[in-house]
């Protein structure tokens, strides 16, 4: 069983103008695998509890990237207010489909703007562990400057690929059946609702085997 | 906007001692075998309903109180859970 533990912000970090890295200390973490998400609560003085999820943005340690949403409930105070030594409430890791476990076989990642996070995870893991499995990652977002990770992205991590897609700036590219490759690898698929439901059946064209694809959908 | 039973993780790892995400149930109504991570998650309620994503019946409705957790498995046939 899961149950929800005190997580203390020890560092932070501006990851675009709008969305920002958290990096708690929580006591006895059991480790994670990549693509493992956690719930966050927050409790008003007043009792009023707020309950969000956010993937784990790294293979060790609890890091979560948060996009702060302008009528949000949760991400404002996450982003905006919450300093370093202050605490909250968190359960996990949770989740145990939409996640990479270290193998050979080569992998696409597919991200739409924040989607982005739990895929990072899954690249990051794959450096910890020395693998070789080709990536290639298709990341889908609003403008450069919306991209989270786009120094550690920029640099050269053999056997990774990245493919950039902007939708705000000229020429706007919307994700087509052309950006993705053939069948072969195993496939995850992070983002927003509509976007996630468009790349699946993109697959589908494209001839995936619906087997080997995993989604994750966060609304919007 | 709908979810996915990936949101499940959490609500359900509270009353579960194994992740029931990665299970593969199978739709009382058009029988169709997938993991609860698959199924389509609508959270605007005061709970949880899953849906399946095929046939959009309700599979699993999930209520959660402060003493007590409600869980509705109507439109689940069966869940095959991996252990490990």
């Amino acid at each position: 069983m899961i149950r929800w533990r005190r997580a203390r912000l020890a560092a932070a970090r501006e990851e675009t103008p709008t969305a920002r890295t958290l990096v708690f200390d929580v006591e006895d973490w059991p480790g994670h695998l990549a693509g493992q998400h956690v719930d966050v609560r927050l409790t008003a003085p007043d009792g009023y509890t707020a309950q969000r999820s956010y993937s784990l943005a790294t293979p060790e340690g609890v890091e979560l990237t948060v996009e702060g949403l302008p009528d949000g409930e949760v991400s404002p105070y996450l982003v905006g207010e919450l300093a370093v030594g202050d605490e909250i409430e968190l359960r996990g890791p949770v989740g145990g489909w939409f996640v990479w476990r270290p193998a050979p076989t080569p992998v696409l990642l597919v991200a739409g703007g924040s989607g982005i996070v739990p895929l990072m995870a899954m690249i990051r893991a794959r450096r910890t562990a020395g693998s070789t499995a080709p990536f290639h990652l298709v990341y889908s977002v609003r403008t450069p400057a919306d991209r989270y990770y786009g120094d550690e992205l920029d640099r050269p991590d053999p056997g990774l690929s990245v493919t950039p897609l902007y939708t705000r700036v000229e020429p706007r590219r919307r994700i087509g059946k052309d950006d993705l490759p053939e069948p072969g690898p195993d496939v995850f698929v992070c983002g927003p609702t509509g976007f996630v439901e468009a790349v699946a059946d993109l697959l589908l064209d494209r001839g995936h085997d619906p087997g080997r694809i995993r989604t994750e959908r966060f609304g919007g | 906007m709908h979810l996915d039973g990936n949101a499940l993780a959490g609500p359900l790892g509270e009353i579960f001692a194994v992740d029931i995400t990665a299970a593969v149930g199978r739709c009382a109504n058009c029988g169709m075998k997938g993991p609860v991570a698959t199924l389509r998650v609508y959270d605007a309620g005061p709970g949880l309903v899953a849906r399946c994503p095929r046939c959009e019946e309700v599979v699993l409705r999930l209520v959660r109180g402060p003493q007590e957790a409600w869980l509705d498995l109507r439109g689940t046939v069966s869940l095959r859970i991996p252990l490990q």
